[in-house]
Protein backbone atom coordinates (compact mmCIF):
# COMPACT_ATOMS: atom_id res chain seq x y z
CA UNK A 1 0.00 0.00 0.00
CA UNK A 2 1.01 3.88 -0.55
CA UNK A 3 1.31 5.90 1.72
CA UNK A 4 1.64 9.92 1.15
CA UNK A 5 2.68 12.82 3.42
CA UNK A 6 2.10 16.04 2.09
CA UNK A 7 0.32 19.35 2.65
CA UNK A 8 -2.63 21.14 1.16
CA UNK A 9 -2.64 25.09 0.61
CA UNK A 10 -5.43 25.71 3.17
CA UNK A 11 -4.03 27.79 6.20
CA UNK A 12 -6.30 26.07 8.79
CA UNK A 13 -6.90 22.52 7.25
CA UNK A 14 -6.27 19.81 10.28
CA UNK A 15 -3.71 17.36 10.34
CA UNK A 16 -5.73 13.94 8.86
CA UNK A 17 -4.50 10.93 7.93
CA UNK A 18 -6.66 8.13 6.44
CA UNK A 19 -7.63 6.47 3.17
CA UNK A 20 -7.81 8.90 0.37
CA UNK A 21 -10.83 8.48 -2.97
CA UNK A 22 -10.73 10.64 -5.55
CA UNK A 23 -14.98 12.31 -6.01
CA UNK A 24 -15.50 15.13 -9.29
CA UNK A 25 -11.86 16.21 -9.53
CA UNK A 26 -11.85 16.30 -5.42
CA UNK A 27 -9.91 14.32 -2.70
CA UNK A 28 -11.96 12.72 0.10
CA UNK A 29 -10.85 11.94 3.03
CA UNK A 30 -11.80 11.72 6.61
CA UNK A 31 -14.97 13.55 5.31
CA UNK A 32 -12.74 16.70 4.33
CA UNK A 33 -13.22 17.52 0.26
CA UNK A 34 -9.72 18.91 -0.93
CA UNK A 35 -9.71 20.43 -4.24
CA UNK A 36 -6.84 18.78 -7.08
CA UNK A 37 -5.11 21.74 -8.48
CA UNK A 38 -1.39 21.23 -7.89
CA UNK A 39 0.38 19.66 -5.03
CA UNK A 40 -0.06 17.21 -3.01
CA UNK A 41 -3.56 17.11 -3.72
CA UNK A 42 -2.32 16.64 -7.40
CA UNK A 43 0.27 13.86 -6.71
CA UNK A 44 -2.40 11.80 -5.03
CA UNK A 45 -5.06 12.14 -7.46
CA UNK A 46 -2.56 10.77 -10.40
CA UNK A 47 -1.62 7.62 -7.54
CA UNK A 48 -5.35 7.38 -7.41
CA UNK A 49 -6.14 6.99 -10.81
CA UNK A 50 -3.54 4.97 -12.12
CA UNK A 51 -3.75 3.00 -8.96
CA UNK A 52 -6.88 1.82 -10.06
CA UNK A 53 -5.85 0.39 -13.33
CA UNK A 54 -2.82 -1.52 -11.66
CA UNK A 55 -5.22 -3.21 -9.04
CA UNK A 56 -3.91 -0.80 -6.17
CA UNK A 57 -6.12 -0.08 -3.22
CA UNK A 58 -6.70 3.43 -2.32
CA UNK A 59 -3.40 5.39 -1.55
CA UNK A 60 -3.27 6.38 2.62
CA UNK A 61 -2.49 10.00 3.27
CA UNK A 62 -0.94 12.28 6.15
CA UNK A 63 -1.97 15.78 4.99
CA UNK A 64 -1.86 19.17 6.85
CA UNK A 65 -2.66 22.63 6.04
CA UNK A 66 0.59 24.89 5.26
CA UNK A 67 1.00 28.12 2.99
CA UNK A 68 4.64 28.16 3.42
CA UNK A 69 5.24 29.44 7.06
CA UNK A 70 6.11 25.63 8.22
CA UNK A 71 3.56 25.76 11.01
CA UNK A 72 1.64 22.47 9.37
CA UNK A 73 4.25 21.20 8.29
CA UNK A 74 6.30 20.74 11.51
CA UNK A 75 2.97 19.91 13.23
CA UNK A 76 2.99 16.62 10.83
CA UNK A 77 6.47 15.86 11.55
CA UNK A 78 5.71 15.89 14.92
CA UNK A 79 2.62 13.84 14.31
CA UNK A 80 4.74 10.99 11.99
CA UNK A 81 7.66 10.78 14.72
CA UNK A 82 4.98 9.75 17.03
CA UNK A 83 2.13 8.17 14.99
CA UNK A 84 3.56 6.43 11.78
CA UNK A 85 2.07 3.33 11.60
CA UNK A 86 4.86 1.29 11.19
CA UNK A 87 3.01 -1.32 9.56
CA UNK A 88 1.10 -2.20 5.62
CA UNK A 89 3.41 0.58 3.98
CA UNK A 90 5.12 -0.94 0.71
CA UNK A 91 6.13 2.84 -0.19
CA UNK A 92 5.86 5.97 1.28
CA UNK A 93 6.40 9.11 -0.93
CA UNK A 94 6.98 12.74 0.73
CA UNK A 95 6.10 15.38 -0.96
CA UNK A 96 5.84 19.04 -0.50
CA UNK A 97 6.77 19.93 3.06
CA UNK A 98 8.75 22.74 4.67
CA UNK A 99 12.76 21.93 4.38
CA UNK A 100 13.85 21.51 7.94
CA UNK A 101 16.79 19.53 8.18
CA UNK A 102 15.94 18.60 12.03
CA UNK A 103 12.66 17.53 11.31
CA UNK A 104 13.67 15.50 8.51
CA UNK A 105 16.05 13.10 10.87
CA UNK A 106 13.65 12.80 13.27
CA UNK A 107 11.52 11.45 10.92
CA UNK A 108 14.01 9.53 9.02
CA UNK A 109 14.57 7.69 12.00
CA UNK A 110 10.91 7.12 13.01
CA UNK A 111 10.81 5.50 9.38
CA UNK A 112 13.74 3.04 10.02
CA UNK A 113 11.40 1.21 12.48
CA UNK A 114 8.50 0.43 10.04
CA UNK A 115 9.25 -3.46 9.24
CA UNK A 116 9.34 -4.13 6.75
CA UNK A 117 11.31 -0.78 5.25
CA UNK A 118 9.26 0.90 2.89
CA UNK A 119 10.70 2.14 -0.53
CA UNK A 120 11.37 6.00 0.11
CA UNK A 121 10.20 8.15 -2.44
CA UNK A 122 11.11 12.34 -1.76
CA UNK A 123 10.19 14.99 -3.79
CA UNK A 124 9.93 18.87 -3.36
CA UNK A 125 10.59 20.38 -0.65
CA UNK A 126 11.20 17.23 1.82
CA UNK A 127 13.52 16.14 -1.12
CA UNK A 128 15.31 19.35 -0.58
CA UNK A 129 15.55 18.73 3.20
CA UNK A 130 16.64 15.10 2.42
CA UNK A 131 19.20 16.35 0.33
CA UNK A 132 20.83 18.98 3.08
CA UNK A 133 20.74 16.35 5.74
CA UNK A 134 23.63 14.54 4.07
CA UNK A 135 21.04 11.47 3.53
CA UNK A 136 19.97 11.40 0.64
CA UNK A 137 21.40 7.58 0.03
CA UNK A 138 18.78 6.41 2.42
CA UNK A 139 16.17 7.00 -0.25
CA UNK A 140 15.22 4.40 -3.33
CA UNK A 141 13.76 7.32 -5.49
CA UNK A 142 14.04 11.14 -5.67
CA UNK A 143 12.21 13.01 -8.58
CA UNK A 144 13.80 16.02 -9.59
CA UNK A 145 13.11 18.56 -12.23
CA UNK A 146 15.85 20.07 -14.26
CA UNK A 147 16.42 22.84 -11.78
CA UNK A 148 16.18 20.49 -8.37
CA UNK A 149 18.94 18.30 -10.37
CA UNK A 150 21.26 21.03 -10.63
CA UNK A 151 20.37 21.76 -6.40
CA UNK A 152 21.75 17.90 -6.04
CA UNK A 153 24.41 18.48 -8.05
CA UNK A 154 25.83 21.78 -5.73
CA UNK A 155 27.23 19.99 -2.51
CA UNK A 156 27.19 23.90 -1.20
CA UNK A 157 23.46 24.55 -2.15
CA UNK A 158 20.53 24.59 1.30
CA UNK A 159 18.13 25.63 -1.57
CA UNK A 160 17.53 25.56 -5.23
CA UNK A 161 17.40 29.18 -4.82
CA UNK A 162 21.09 29.01 -4.17
CA UNK A 163 22.35 26.58 -6.88
CA UNK A 164 25.84 28.57 -7.85
CA UNK A 165 25.85 29.80 -11.40
CA UNK A 166 27.99 27.66 -12.21
CA UNK A 167 26.03 24.30 -11.85
CA UNK A 168 22.73 26.46 -13.01
CA UNK A 169 20.29 23.88 -14.91
CA UNK A 170 20.19 23.83 -18.63
CA UNK A 171 18.43 21.05 -19.78
CA UNK A 172 21.43 19.54 -22.19
CA UNK A 173 23.50 19.50 -19.22
CA UNK A 174 21.80 17.26 -17.17
CA UNK A 175 23.60 13.78 -17.30
CA UNK A 176 26.19 15.39 -15.98
CA UNK A 177 24.60 17.26 -13.16
CA UNK A 178 23.80 13.79 -12.46
CA UNK A 179 26.98 12.20 -12.03
CA UNK A 180 27.81 15.13 -10.26
CA UNK A 181 25.05 14.72 -7.44
CA UNK A 182 26.20 11.32 -6.94
CA UNK A 183 29.33 12.08 -6.71
CA UNK A 184 28.88 13.87 -3.50
CA UNK A 185 26.19 11.65 -2.05
CA UNK A 186 23.55 13.76 -2.65
CA UNK A 187 21.19 11.49 -4.77
CA UNK A 188 18.93 8.96 -3.84
CA UNK A 189 19.57 5.16 -5.02
CA UNK A 190 17.53 6.10 -8.14
CA UNK A 191 16.64 9.87 -9.44
CA UNK A 192 13.93 10.33 -12.33
CA UNK A 193 14.92 13.61 -13.56
CA UNK A 194 11.64 15.15 -15.28
CA UNK A 195 12.42 17.50 -17.95
CA UNK A 196 12.65 18.16 -21.74
CA UNK A 197 13.80 14.45 -22.00
CA UNK A 198 13.21 12.31 -18.37
CA UNK A 199 16.01 10.64 -17.26
CA UNK A 200 16.33 7.50 -14.97
CA UNK A 201 19.19 7.09 -13.34
CA UNK A 202 21.30 5.86 -10.77
CA UNK A 203 25.31 5.68 -9.80
CA UNK A 204 25.85 3.42 -12.45
CA UNK A 205 24.87 6.29 -14.62
CA UNK A 206 21.97 7.30 -16.68
CA UNK A 207 19.57 3.94 -17.25
CA UNK A 208 17.28 4.99 -19.33
CA UNK A 209 15.78 8.11 -21.75
CA UNK A 210 12.18 9.15 -22.24
CA UNK A 211 12.10 12.27 -24.70
CA UNK A 212 8.80 11.23 -26.34
CA UNK A 213 5.63 12.40 -27.06
CA UNK A 214 7.46 15.54 -26.69
CA UNK A 215 4.47 18.56 -26.02
CA UNK A 216 6.82 21.60 -25.35
CA UNK A 217 3.28 23.73 -23.64
CA UNK A 218 3.36 21.10 -20.92
CA UNK A 219 6.81 23.11 -19.18
CA UNK A 220 4.25 25.88 -17.80
CA UNK A 221 1.75 23.29 -16.43
CA UNK A 222 2.12 24.01 -12.63
CA UNK A 223 1.28 20.01 -11.22
CA UNK A 224 3.12 17.79 -13.98
CA UNK A 225 6.00 17.03 -11.76
CA UNK A 226 3.65 15.52 -9.17
CA UNK A 227 1.56 13.82 -11.24
CA UNK A 228 4.62 12.07 -12.36
CA UNK A 229 5.68 11.26 -8.89
CA UNK A 230 2.10 10.13 -7.99
CA UNK A 231 2.11 7.68 -10.86
CA UNK A 232 5.68 6.40 -10.25
CA UNK A 233 4.92 5.95 -6.57
CA UNK A 234 2.07 3.94 -7.75
CA UNK A 235 3.37 1.94 -9.91
CA UNK A 236 6.08 1.07 -7.37
CA UNK A 237 3.49 0.01 -4.73
CA UNK A 238 1.79 -2.37 -7.19
CA UNK A 239 5.18 -4.41 -6.74
CA UNK A 240 6.95 -3.04 -9.85
CA UNK A 241 10.78 -2.23 -9.51
CA UNK A 242 11.72 1.26 -8.83
CA UNK A 243 14.06 1.64 -12.02
CA UNK A 244 11.15 0.05 -13.97
CA UNK A 245 8.55 2.45 -12.67
CA UNK A 246 10.64 5.57 -13.11
CA UNK A 247 10.94 4.77 -16.82
CA UNK A 248 6.79 3.89 -17.10
CA UNK A 249 5.64 6.60 -14.96
CA UNK A 250 7.61 9.12 -17.40
CA UNK A 251 6.07 7.87 -20.20
CA UNK A 252 2.63 7.68 -18.44
CA UNK A 253 2.81 11.17 -18.11
CA UNK A 254 4.12 12.34 -21.36
CA UNK A 255 1.32 10.10 -22.96
CA UNK A 256 -1.40 11.66 -20.53
CA UNK A 257 0.11 15.44 -21.26
CA UNK A 258 -0.17 14.57 -24.99
CA UNK A 259 -3.80 13.58 -24.45
CA UNK A 260 -5.06 16.40 -22.65
CA UNK A 261 -3.73 18.61 -25.88
CA UNK A 262 -2.10 21.49 -23.29
CA UNK A 263 -1.52 25.14 -24.05
CA UNK A 264 0.42 26.92 -21.38
CA UNK A 265 -2.86 27.94 -19.55
CA UNK A 266 -3.97 24.62 -19.05
CA UNK A 267 -4.36 23.07 -15.22
CA UNK A 268 -3.26 20.21 -13.90
CA UNK A 269 -6.50 18.38 -13.43
CA UNK A 270 -7.13 18.17 -17.47
CA UNK A 271 -3.97 16.14 -17.37
CA UNK A 272 -4.77 13.59 -14.59
CA UNK A 273 -8.21 12.91 -16.52
CA UNK A 274 -6.08 11.16 -19.02
CA UNK A 275 -3.89 8.92 -16.86
CA UNK A 276 -6.23 5.88 -16.49
CA UNK A 277 -5.82 6.15 -20.39
CA UNK A 278 -1.83 6.76 -20.90
CA UNK A 279 -1.20 3.78 -18.15
CA UNK A 280 -2.93 1.28 -19.94
CA UNK A 281 -1.67 1.99 -22.92
CA UNK A 282 1.84 2.49 -21.85
CA UNK A 283 1.39 -1.25 -19.67
CA UNK A 284 -0.47 -2.92 -22.60
CA UNK A 285 2.68 -1.91 -24.60
CA UNK A 286 5.07 -3.03 -22.11
CA UNK A 287 3.70 -6.39 -21.93
CA UNK A 288 4.79 -8.01 -24.65
CA UNK A 289 8.54 -7.15 -23.58
CA UNK A 290 7.64 -8.78 -20.18
CA UNK A 291 6.17 -11.95 -22.09
CA UNK A 292 9.36 -12.11 -23.94
CA UNK A 293 11.78 -10.87 -21.22
CA UNK A 294 9.84 -14.10 -19.91
CA UNK A 295 10.20 -16.80 -22.96
CA UNK A 296 13.98 -16.12 -23.23
CA UNK A 297 14.56 -16.50 -19.93
CA UNK A 298 15.63 -12.86 -19.16
CA UNK A 299 16.38 -11.89 -15.82
CA UNK A 300 16.04 -8.66 -16.17
CA UNK A 301 12.61 -7.43 -17.61
CA UNK A 302 14.11 -3.31 -17.03
CA UNK A 303 17.09 -4.41 -19.48
CA UNK A 304 14.53 -4.82 -22.22
CA UNK A 305 12.56 -1.55 -21.09
CA UNK A 306 15.33 0.37 -21.38
CA UNK A 307 16.70 -0.78 -24.72
CA UNK A 308 13.22 0.77 -26.09
CA UNK A 309 14.37 4.14 -25.17
CA UNK A 310 17.82 4.79 -26.27
CA UNK A 311 19.71 7.29 -24.89
CA UNK B 1 37.90 60.05 -4.09
CA UNK B 2 38.44 60.79 0.01
CA UNK B 3 41.24 59.15 1.50
CA UNK B 4 38.95 56.60 3.34
CA UNK B 5 37.14 55.51 0.46
CA UNK B 6 40.92 54.67 -1.07
CA UNK B 7 41.52 52.52 1.76
CA UNK B 8 38.24 50.87 1.76
CA UNK B 9 38.82 49.76 -1.89
CA UNK B 10 42.08 48.79 -0.97
CA UNK B 11 41.31 46.23 1.94
CA UNK B 12 41.29 42.76 0.95
CA UNK B 13 37.81 40.83 0.17
CA UNK B 14 37.89 39.10 3.87
CA UNK B 15 38.59 42.09 5.78
CA UNK B 16 35.77 43.79 4.10
CA UNK B 17 33.17 41.06 5.00
CA UNK B 18 33.74 41.50 8.36
CA UNK B 19 32.48 45.39 8.49
CA UNK B 20 29.02 43.08 7.42
CA UNK B 21 26.44 41.85 10.21
CA UNK B 22 23.67 39.34 9.30
CA UNK B 23 20.07 39.52 10.78
CA UNK B 24 18.56 36.16 11.12
CA UNK B 25 14.57 36.02 11.67
CA UNK B 26 12.26 33.67 12.42
CA UNK B 27 10.94 33.17 8.93
CA UNK B 28 10.97 33.95 5.27
CA UNK B 29 8.16 36.07 5.65
CA UNK B 30 9.70 38.41 8.40
CA UNK B 31 12.41 38.71 6.40
CA UNK B 32 10.46 39.82 3.55
CA UNK B 33 9.06 42.31 5.87
CA UNK B 34 12.24 43.67 7.24
CA UNK B 35 13.62 44.01 3.55
CA UNK B 36 10.86 46.22 2.96
CA UNK B 37 11.35 48.45 5.93
CA UNK B 38 14.89 48.60 5.80
CA UNK B 39 14.62 49.54 1.40
CA UNK B 40 12.16 52.13 2.39
CA UNK B 41 13.62 53.85 4.87
CA UNK B 42 16.58 53.77 2.63
CA UNK B 43 18.93 51.41 3.49
CA UNK B 44 20.73 49.34 0.42
CA UNK B 45 20.85 45.91 2.13
CA UNK B 46 21.02 42.52 1.00
CA UNK B 47 18.78 39.63 1.36
CA UNK B 48 21.28 36.00 0.89
CA UNK B 49 21.56 32.72 2.49
CA UNK B 50 22.95 32.26 5.74
CA UNK B 51 25.77 30.55 6.93
CA UNK B 52 26.37 26.61 7.18
CA UNK B 53 26.52 27.10 11.44
CA UNK B 54 22.81 29.20 10.89
CA UNK B 55 21.14 27.27 7.87
CA UNK B 56 17.95 24.61 9.00
CA UNK B 57 16.87 24.28 5.45
CA UNK B 58 15.26 27.55 3.80
CA UNK B 59 16.27 30.44 4.97
CA UNK B 60 17.32 34.43 4.18
CA UNK B 61 19.19 36.41 6.25
CA UNK B 62 19.71 39.70 5.43
CA UNK B 63 23.12 41.20 5.41
CA UNK B 64 24.18 45.13 6.70
CA UNK B 65 26.54 47.47 7.34
CA UNK B 66 27.42 46.34 10.89
CA UNK B 67 28.55 49.68 12.19
CA UNK B 68 24.71 50.87 11.31
CA UNK B 69 23.45 48.19 13.33
CA UNK B 70 21.19 50.72 16.12
CA UNK B 71 20.03 52.23 13.29
CA UNK B 72 18.81 49.66 11.28
CA UNK B 73 17.27 48.26 14.63
CA UNK B 74 15.83 51.29 14.77
CA UNK B 75 14.04 50.89 11.34
CA UNK B 76 12.93 47.25 12.82
CA UNK B 77 11.55 48.16 15.78
CA UNK B 78 9.10 50.82 14.47
CA UNK B 79 8.09 48.15 11.59
CA UNK B 80 7.61 45.49 14.31
CA UNK B 81 9.92 43.01 13.02
CA UNK B 82 12.13 41.68 14.91
CA UNK B 83 15.12 39.70 14.39
CA UNK B 84 16.31 36.43 16.26
CA UNK B 85 19.76 37.11 16.44
CA UNK B 86 22.42 39.80 14.76
CA UNK B 87 25.41 38.39 14.37
CA UNK B 88 29.28 39.30 12.39
CA UNK B 89 29.70 37.84 9.12
CA UNK B 90 32.11 35.32 9.73
CA UNK B 91 32.09 33.54 6.32
CA UNK B 92 30.56 33.49 3.18
CA UNK B 93 27.29 34.13 2.33
CA UNK B 94 25.18 32.31 -0.55
CA UNK B 95 24.06 34.37 -3.37
CA UNK B 96 20.72 34.23 -4.55
CA UNK B 97 20.18 33.10 -8.00
CA UNK B 98 20.11 36.13 -9.97
CA UNK B 99 19.50 34.64 -13.38
CA UNK B 100 16.45 34.86 -15.38
CA UNK B 101 15.16 32.65 -18.62
CA UNK B 102 12.46 33.64 -20.51
CA UNK B 103 10.67 31.33 -23.06
CA UNK B 104 7.99 32.88 -25.48
CA UNK B 105 4.74 30.20 -26.25
CA UNK B 106 3.10 32.25 -28.30
CA UNK B 107 -0.07 33.48 -26.78
CA UNK B 108 1.99 32.93 -23.41
CA UNK B 109 4.94 34.18 -21.88
CA UNK B 110 7.00 32.18 -19.29
CA UNK B 111 9.61 33.14 -16.96
CA UNK B 112 11.37 31.59 -14.13
CA UNK B 113 13.64 32.65 -11.80
CA UNK B 114 15.70 30.09 -9.99
CA UNK B 115 13.39 27.17 -9.27
CA UNK B 116 10.03 28.56 -10.22
CA UNK B 117 8.09 29.45 -13.27
CA UNK B 118 5.48 32.21 -14.05
CA UNK B 119 3.42 32.13 -17.05
CA UNK B 120 1.15 35.05 -18.27
CA UNK B 121 -1.11 35.32 -20.90
CA UNK B 122 0.45 37.98 -23.19
CA UNK B 123 -3.16 39.70 -24.57
CA UNK B 124 -4.70 39.98 -21.00
CA UNK B 125 -1.52 39.92 -18.84
CA UNK B 126 -3.73 37.01 -16.62
CA UNK B 127 -0.95 34.75 -14.67
CA UNK B 128 -2.61 31.11 -16.13
CA UNK B 129 0.05 29.27 -14.36
CA UNK B 130 2.73 28.81 -11.70
CA UNK B 131 5.24 26.01 -11.93
CA UNK B 132 8.78 24.81 -10.36
CA UNK B 133 9.18 24.83 -6.40
CA UNK B 134 8.94 22.75 -3.65
CA UNK B 135 8.19 24.43 -0.75
CA UNK B 136 4.78 24.69 0.67
CA UNK B 137 3.69 28.42 0.05
CA UNK B 138 3.67 27.12 -3.79
CA UNK B 139 0.64 25.75 -4.46
CA UNK B 140 -0.70 28.44 -2.11
CA UNK B 141 0.62 30.98 -4.08
CA UNK B 142 -0.76 29.19 -7.04
CA UNK B 143 -4.33 28.97 -5.86
CA UNK B 144 -3.86 32.79 -5.04
CA UNK B 145 -2.28 34.02 -8.30
CA UNK B 146 -3.29 31.71 -11.43
CA UNK B 147 -6.23 33.72 -13.38
CA UNK B 148 -6.06 37.32 -12.00
CA UNK B 149 -4.36 39.65 -13.96
CA UNK B 150 -0.71 40.78 -13.05
CA UNK B 151 -1.83 44.41 -11.81
CA UNK B 152 -4.25 42.67 -9.56
CA UNK B 153 -2.69 39.07 -8.18
CA UNK B 154 -1.43 39.69 -5.28
CA UNK B 155 2.53 39.84 -5.16
CA UNK B 156 4.28 36.79 -3.54
CA UNK B 157 6.50 39.26 -1.65
CA UNK B 158 2.85 39.84 0.21
CA UNK B 159 1.68 36.59 0.61
CA UNK B 160 4.79 33.94 -0.06
CA UNK B 161 6.84 32.72 3.14
CA UNK B 162 9.55 30.48 1.55
CA UNK B 163 12.56 30.89 -0.71
CA UNK B 164 10.44 29.45 -3.32
CA UNK B 165 8.15 32.17 -2.76
CA UNK B 166 11.09 34.57 -2.94
CA UNK B 167 11.82 33.34 -6.23
CA UNK B 168 8.61 33.78 -7.66
CA UNK B 169 8.41 37.12 -6.73
CA UNK B 170 11.99 37.80 -8.42
CA UNK B 171 9.95 36.13 -11.92
CA UNK B 172 6.96 37.98 -11.01
CA UNK B 173 9.11 41.51 -10.70
CA UNK B 174 11.30 40.56 -14.78
CA UNK B 175 7.58 39.78 -16.08
CA UNK B 176 5.77 43.51 -14.85
CA UNK B 177 9.45 44.85 -16.34
CA UNK B 178 9.40 42.79 -19.54
CA UNK B 179 5.33 43.44 -19.98
CA UNK B 180 5.61 46.86 -19.07
CA UNK B 181 7.53 47.61 -22.36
Amino acid sequence: MLAVVGTVPVENFPLVSGEVRLEKDALLLEGKCIPVNRGTPALLAAAIVAGEILGNPPPFAYLVGDIGTGKGSRMLYDYLTKHLLLEGFGVLTFHYLQPDVDWHNRVLFAVEAMKPRPALIADAGFMYAAKMSGQAGAYDLFTPDAGEIAFLADEEAPHPFYTRGFILHEDNRVPELIIRAYEHDNAARCLLVKGKSDYVASCEGILATVDEPLVEALEPVGGTGDTVTGIVSALVASGMRVEQAAVIAARVNRLAGLYANPTPATQVIDLIRHIPRATAEVLKESQPWRLRSKAQGSSSLFALEINMFPH
Amino acid sequence: MSFLSFLKKRRPRKEQARDRGILVFENTSEVIRAENALKAAGWMVKVKGPPPEIRTGCDLVIEFPLIEELNVLRVLESASVKPLKVVPVQSALLEPVSLFHTKDFGDYLMIRAANMKLTVDKKTLTVVNISGGGCPDVPFLAQEMVGKRLSEAPSPRAIGHTLCGYALQLAYEEMQRQCSR
